[in-house]
């Protein structure tokens, strides 16, 4: 099988499995999964790694992959911290804090 | 030794993100999802660190360094009503990230055709979301008028810069040895991104900024196919389809389609007949209103993004409180486009510690309005237009509403008459049952709680 052609089977799959765990999310936590995704879609941080470090890059490579490490970087630091910080505030009713 | 042990690695990482999106289907687990997801992005930067390929780290570290500099006080000092913005902004340095390693991957080799082909996609959404995102941002903040801004042939200006991007991606993708094709693939794709933006109005935010996430999601995702990454596929293609339904739920909420919330250009057509008439409304003051309040059995709050304006969630809640000591039973109503983004509503209201219990959706809410004494309404204004109900030439016909209007008394907390953001005209404020109340909507609510209080020492 091409490369190309078990990355789509795996895209698929995963688009569906997607739909599914989205549909399963109370809209009252639409906000913080919004966010957590967007700290999730900072696994592009995996690429600009690889960009970055690898031997002898020449120097356009290094700076845009510098770039793109530090900007997954904030994402994925203030994607996680913030999802965590909203969630903390959803309680129930008698003030209990989840945990 | 390490060849074994790293797909592993990434196999966990995405295992763990898979679990992250499902813990957060409700607020009792949502935070163990938060923490499966950090497990998930450790193992994976420590797989990818730990990679064959990767032998120069100093540059990686100072930019994890300079990256979490930024990102932690990103995270702890945002006010929650400025989540919409840092959504926006935080899917403009996603887009940036993945579309800069699509070109230094061009530019690395020129690549074959079949990885082209994954290399256009990623470079295309990567631009043009980082543009967009950052136009959406500047209208969120306020920089820009938010307002859509429309002109004469604006949608073909649109289709046709789109159109050219589009082209010299083909061109790209038949002979990639092209160099000098590139930059102007990724300026078109930067200014098609400004040019999407620029005729969206702020009532139209919430789709746009799902559909954002979507699209850098997206980005990622052929990433992983330009890199040949598993790992970037499964994770960008959840955060695709996420963004991908809130946008369609989003659309649902106000009875549109796609097509119409990017090329529909809402609110303006509008300002013509927006002051046709000029009708009488009955006004009341904040003793009036606790009164009434406070001799209802039920309350229903119908915030909106007003609300987040005036910053009066934490006085809302403080009157809810003081209500419900009364044995009034109150509870909020959160229509799903309420707001800036999906569910900014419940996120401000949780932060100023409303259970949320108490927080009910649109479907499960409308059949009580009929039973219920008063509905105040604080900062929304389309969400609660019966003219979608009634009007079939209105230009939210057809968008389902809370039905406010039913309740015995409606109140309307709201700065003057003007019209919302859609600029339409409300025939709500007009109703025999209508009450409004002009004056900050912070400021007013605070004059209620002081008018209960008071009221509590006479009896």
């Amino acid at each position: 099988m091409k490369e190309y052609e078990s990355g789509l089977w795996i895209f698929m799959l995963a688009a569906f499995l997607g739909f599914q765990l989205i549909r399963g999310v109370s809209p009252l936590l639409h906000t913080p999964l919004m966010s957590l995704t967007n700290a999730i879609s900072a696994i592009a941080v995996v690429g600009a790694i690889l960009i970055t470090g690898e031997k002898d890059a020449p120097p356009l490579s290094k700076a845009l992959g510098f770039i793109a490490v530090t900007a997954s970087t904030i994402n994925l630091v203030s994607g996680y911290l913030i999802t965590d910080r909203m969630l903390k505030m959803f309680k129930k009713r008698g003030g209990e804090r989840q945990t | 030794m390490r060849e074994l042990l790293l797909p592993l690695l990434y196999l966990l990482a995405a295992a763990g993100f898979i679990l992250a999106l499902k813990w957060m289907s409700s607020p009792a687990t949502a935070r163990r999802g938060v923490f499966a997801g950090e497990i998930g992005m450790l193992l994976a930067v420590v797989g990818t660190l730990l990679r064959f390929e990767v032998v120069e780290y100093q540059w990686i570290l100072i930019a994890f360094f300079l990256g979490s500099a930024i990102g932690v006080p990103l995270a702890y000092l945002m006010p929650m009503t400025a989540v919409p913005q840092r959504t926006a902004i935080s899917h403009a340095f996603g887009a940036l990230a993945s579309a800069l390693i699509g070109t230094a991957e061009y530019y690395r080799h020129t690549p074959d055709q079949i990885t082209m082909v994954a290399l256009a996609l990623e470079i295309l959404l990567g631009f043009l979301t980082f543009t967009a995102s950052l136009m959406a941002f500047g209208k969120l903040q306020e920089i820009l008028p938010t307002r859509p801004i429309t002109y004469k042939g604006q949608n073909i200006v649109n289709l046709f810069v789109f159109a050219l991007a589009f082209v010299s991606a083909i061109a790209l993708i038949v002979s990639p040895e092209h160099t000098w094709l590139f930059p102007i693939f990724a300026g078109l794709s930067l200014l098609f991104g400004i040019l999407l933006i620029v005729p969206i109005g702020g009532a139209d935010m919430p789709t746009v900024i799902a559909l954002l996430n979507s699209y850098a999601g997206l980005s990622a995702c052929a990433m992983g196919f330009a890199l040949n990454n598993k790992l970037l596929i499964v994770a960008g293609a959840l955060d695709g389809s996420s963004g991908f339904i809130l946008a369609v739920i989003m659309c649902k909420a106000m009875n549109r389609s796609f097509s119409n919330v990017l090329f529909g250009a809402f609110g303006q057509l509008q300002t013509t007949t927006a002051k046709a008439t000029e009708r009488p409304v009955r006004s009341a003051v904040a003793e009036e209103a606790a009164y009434l309040l406070e001799s209802a059995r039920s309350v229903i709050i119908i915030p909106g993004y007003g609300m987040a304006v005036a910053q009066a969630q934490h006085k809302l809640r403080e009157l809810a409180d003081a209500l419900a000591k009364r044995g009034v039973d109150v509870r909020f109503a959160i229509h799903p486009v309420a707001g800036r983004m999906p569910g900014h509503m419940n996120v401000l209201l949780a932060e100023a510690d409303v259970p949320y219990d108490k927080l009910v959706e649109m479907e499960e809410i409308n059949p009580d309005f009929p039973m219920t004494d008063v509905a105040l309404v604080i900062g929304a204004n389309d969400v609660v237009n019966p003219a979608a109900k009634n009007d079939s030439t209105s230009p939210i016909a057809g968008m389902p509403i809370l039905h406010a209007y039913r309740a015995r008394t409606v109140m309307v907390i709201k700065r003057s008459m003007n019209p919302g953001f859609a600029g339409i005209d409300n025939d709500l404020y007009y109703m025999e049952n209508t009450l409004m109340l002009f004056g900050d909507a912070k400021a007013f609510v605070g004059d209620i709680i002081k008018e209960l209080s008071s009221a509590a020492r006479v009896a």
